[in-house]
């Protein structure tokens, strides 16, 4: 038995520690807003956090988070008010969506560590994330305008 | 042209499934054949079939509505609840394209619901759905809003008039005294108002208009205006379902052990280790390989790594795409079979003041999209359900049909949102679908057959390999008077069931084009074509033909540009006189571009235009090479005229996208096979172009009063030439062979061909 929180709830999994937390999450506990791209750590599609950091899921074994923190998309924010989910919203981000959660994850720890990064920090912070639609323009408008929001927010 | 009626297909049903599936992909061949859009939706726009009008189908719509029967489907496409919410349904996939968004935007013009409250679903398999001019239900082509532009302002115009008619018998006046805001109808005289929703259950009653007058385009209030996606919110909240999120109760989750050689056969099969993986169900023999069926998907793939087959290689063992390189150069050295011929190019090559000849190679290119192929199927006796994101509804769900053994109306498809599709999610022998029902024949229950990366990479499918070889005779002035154009690659249509109809006279349409329709008005002109048959399968990718024929027909105009000392953007000028559209973006792109403008030593620009879908596409990239020969793209801009634009927005995305993809083709990736074995295996040997190397790119759409054309695919054919010219001007190596090698451009070496 494994037992950690994901998206502030207490659960327990019976699965071999060994599967990643990927498959554990989408396909035992049913949450499927975080995405299987690769299975490689390759293409970020699979990015939740463990603890506040950035991780893929689809090579982390359930015995890496036992007794941690696990924050998946649908665990962002309550009602979809993070300001990156509003950036993407504005920018109208996405196109077939696939990669998207992935995306917002790695970008919200980013914007977390850094309130207002630059280019260089978005294509550093961003590198794992394939998007083979090509939104990557707007990914990087949507983070800066996003950290934007952000700021504005803690200034009222 | 006449829409069959489901009692029509019925009767057909019944006589012969197959023969109605050949006559479906006739028809769809045969149009798609057509290389010319426009000419087609216009023959078939005077008899447009208004499917909506199917009884069967209202009572199928209003079934849709659910519990809720007071909901008004006044047609196949639209619904109208009693809280006002408005849903379209979507005969077309949404694959990222922003369809769903563009559809509803098109109906709704002529509905004038409150845009706020309109949703999208997808369609059912339905005729009522098939595509306006290829006559099957399906996405693809960059067609999706040609086909539907006249049909859903009928239909938005159709519900319309009848909730202003319920509203006028309501109040008993005259209905051209009502007009509609937002989705309620009003009477300005008495000053009575009514919301579509109040008005649904009366509408339900009347018969449907028989005449449809649509609205002049100066009235448009939604079409040409950068609306949001109405997908947006649940693609960044997780909500979003693709065919990879669906569970049905009691699932069962498989994958398939497939051969490592195309055309490969099981000799033997060693399951005692896999099945002793907790979870692991079963491992059994299907036509397409080995099924390890288990609890979970984790257990199954681990179980296919247990699993021992034994493999009999069959006859494509030695494929090699190193020997086909050479073979198909080779070839190219003798003329195939004529596609394109004007004037007498022998001739005017023999006496031009100069001549140059140069060979093109690109490689097979997988699809990759990043939610890889899955399905759920839901096989009963007597009963057969998916769910599944495909682009090919019809064609699949005869397939399935086919391999279950029921009858067509016995299968049901759901269509889920799709993670990319780029063509692969139209597979013209429906391959991930028929595998997926034999997978649900030995899982003894509901299954959800999962292809991983390595199997997406591995799987074949893939956009031909092609070699173009070129001559091009000029005269004293620097002037083209010759082209010749040898193309050689395999069919896409050859071996699959458009064969008979999408080849003409020995040639396929998809292998020239872009190549055989060239624009420019050189004189002389030749383009032939040999189409090898390699055990390789092959299909649609993002812009098919083109993504060769773009890259090759522009690299080698640039080339003939320098050889007669033109500047390449001043060439195309004259050769594009009888092109007006053309010519009027190549100038756009020239000014936005600061073409002849300085620029950063070291950094070149390249231009390149094509023609594809209906839609004409100019670019201009900048870019340099650094002293071990990495390519940086600095900038991207792109100029397009795809006649009225629905959404500009969607437009912009769709060319920003599409140059991302096409780059990601000019320096990133190759799928290459020796001993017949494909040698890549996931993103690691496969690279995609990443955020860091994603370049800034600037969108100019030509504003147009012509009808719309498609916005998917035409970004991506001037992308590689744009880039290997700017490569030229910058460095002054000549790339013509895709990927772009950094070690040819590493300072000292040189570029191989």
């Amino acid at each position: 038995m494994t037992s950690f929180s994901l998206n502030g709830k207490q659960v327990s999994v019976d699965e071999d520690p060994a599967t990643p937390l990927l498959w554990v999450i989408r396909d035992s506990l049913g949450l499927t807003g975080t995405k299987f791209g690769c299975g490689m750590a390759l293409c970020g599609a699979c990015t939740v956090h463990l603890d506040g950091k950035a991780i893929r899921s689809c090579v982390a074994p359930l015995s890496r988070v036992e007794g941690k923190h696990v924050t998946t998309i649908e665990g962002l924010s309550p009602d979809a008010s993070h300001p990156l989910q509003r950036a993407w919203l504005e920018i109208d981000v996405p196109q077939c969506g696939y990669c998207q959660s992935g995306q917002i994850m790695s970008a919200a720890v980013l914007l977390h560590e850094n309130s207002k990064p630059t280019d260089k920090d978005i294509d550093e912070a961003m590198g794992g994330n394939i998007c083979r639609c090509g939104t990557y323009p707007r990914i990087r408008r949507a983070i800066h305008r996003a950290a934007e929001m952000a700021s504005e927010k803690r200034k009222s | 042209m006449k829409c069959p009626t489901d009692s029509d297909l019925k009767v057909r049903l019944a006589k012969n499934g197959n023969s109605l599936l050949e006559d479906a992909v006739s028809k769809a061949a045969s149009r798609m054949g057509r290389r010319s859009f426009l000419k087609a939706t216009a023959s078939a726009s005077a008899g447009l079939c208004i499917a909506g009008f199917i009884p069967e189908l209202l009572r199928a719509s209003a079934q849709a509505a659910g519990p809720n029967s007071n909901s008004f489907a006044p047609n196949a496409f639209l619904r109208i609840a009693p809280d006002d919410t408005v849903t379209v349904i979507s005969g077309h996939s949404e694959m990222g394209q922003g369809i769903y968004t563009s559809l509803a935007m098109v109906l709704n013009e002529e509905l004038e619901a409150d845009w706020a409250k309109v949703r999208v679903e997808s369609a059912p398999v339905d005729p009522a759905y098939n595509h306006t001019v290829y006559g099957v239900q399906m996405t693809g082509g960059s067609s999706s809003t040609p086909s539907e532009w006249e049909r859903l302002r009928k239909m938005g115009a159709m519900g319309r008039l009848m909730l202003v008619q319920a509203a006028a018998q309501k109040w008993s006046v005259d209905s051209s005294t009502c007009h509609v805001v937002n989705g309620v109808v009003i009477h300005a005289a008495t000053g009575k108002k009514a919301t579509y929703g109040s008005l649904a259950t009366d509408a339900a009653q009347l018969k449907p208009p028989t005449e449809i007058k649509l609205k002049a385009p100066k009235d448009f209030t939604l079409i040409g205006k950068p609306k949001h996606r109405v997908d947006t919110k649940a693609k960044t909240n997780g909500t979003a379902q693709f065919g990879l999120d669906v569970k049905l109760p009691g699932m069962v989750y498989a994958v398939v052990a497939r051969p490592p050689v195309f055309g490969g056969k099981v000799k033997s099969v060693d399951a005692a280790e896999a099945l002793k993986i907790p979870g692991v169900r079963a491992v059994e023999q299907i036509p397409e390989g080995v099924a390890i069926v288990a609890d979970r998907f984790w257990a199954a793939k681990q179980a296919r790594e247990k699993v021992k087959i034994s493999w009999d290689d069959g006859p494509n063992a030695n494929l090699s795409t190193s020997q086909m390189m050479s073979d198909f150069s080779r070839q190219s050295a003798s003329p195939g079979i004529v596609a394109k011929k004007m004037g007498d190019p022998a001739s005017a090559l023999s006496g031009a003041a100069k001549t140059i000849t140069a060979e093109y190679d690109v490689p097979y290119l997988a699809h990759a999209m990043m939610e890889p192929l899955n399905c759920v199927v839901n096989l009963g006796p007597d009963s057969c359900e998916l769910w599944t994101g495909t682009q090919f509804q019809t064609i699949d769900r005869m397939q399935a049909a086919k391999t279950a053994g029921l009858p067509p109306d016995k299968v049901k498809i759901n269509t889920t949102l799709l993670g990319g599709g780029f063509g692969r999610r139209a597979n013209p022998a429906s391959d991930f679908i028929i595998e997926a029902v034999n997978v649900a024949k030995v899982a003894k229950a509901p299954v959800k057959v999962v292809w991983t990366r390595e199997d997406d990479l591995a799987g074949g499918w893939y956009r031909p390999m092609w070699h173009d070889r070129f001559s091009a005779g000029l005269d004293a002035e620097g002037n083209p008077v010759a082209w010749t154009h040898t193309i050689v690659g395999q069919s896409i249509m050859a071996g699959t069931l458009f064969e008979s109809f999408g080849i003409k006279n020995g040639v396929d349409s998809a292998s020239v084009e872009g190549a055989a329709d060239i624009l420019y008005g050189i004189p002389n002109v030749q383009v032939d074509l040999h189409s090898p048959k390699i055990a390789v399968p092959v299909q649609w990718w993002r812009s098919v033909g083109h993504s060769h024929t773009g890259f090759s027909v522009e690299g080698f105009f640039d080339e003939m540009a320098h050889a007669g000392k033109k500047d390449p953007y001043q060439l195309r000028r004259p050769l594009l006189a009888k092109q007006p559209r053309m010519l009027a973006l190549l100038d756009l792109v020239a000014q936005k571009g600061n073409w002849g403008k300085p620029l950063p030593a070291g950094h070149g620009r390249g231009i390149a235009t094509h023609f594809s879908f209906d839609t004409y596409v100019a670019q201009i990239i900048e870019a340099s090479v650094d002293k071990s020969g990495n390519v940086r793209v600095h900038k991207v801009i792109c100029a397009v005229d795809c006649g009225r634009v629905i959404n500009p927005d969607i437009v912009k995305a769709q060319m920003e996208g599409g140059i991302i993809f096409g780059l990601t083709a000019a320096l990133k990736t190759e799928i290459t096979l020796e001993n017949g074995r494909v040698q890549q295996h996931n993103f690691y040997d496969y690279p995609m172009v990443r955020m860091f190397e994603s370049p800034e790119i600037e969108v100019h759409i030509m504003p147009s009063e012509e009808n719309p054309t498609g916005v998917g695919e035409p970004s991506v054919p001037p992308v590689a030439p744009a880039l290997t010219n700017a490569i030229f001007a910058a460095t002054g190596k000549r790339i013509r062979r895709l990927p772009i090698r950094a070690g040819e451009l590493a300072a000292g070496n040189e570029v191989k061909s």
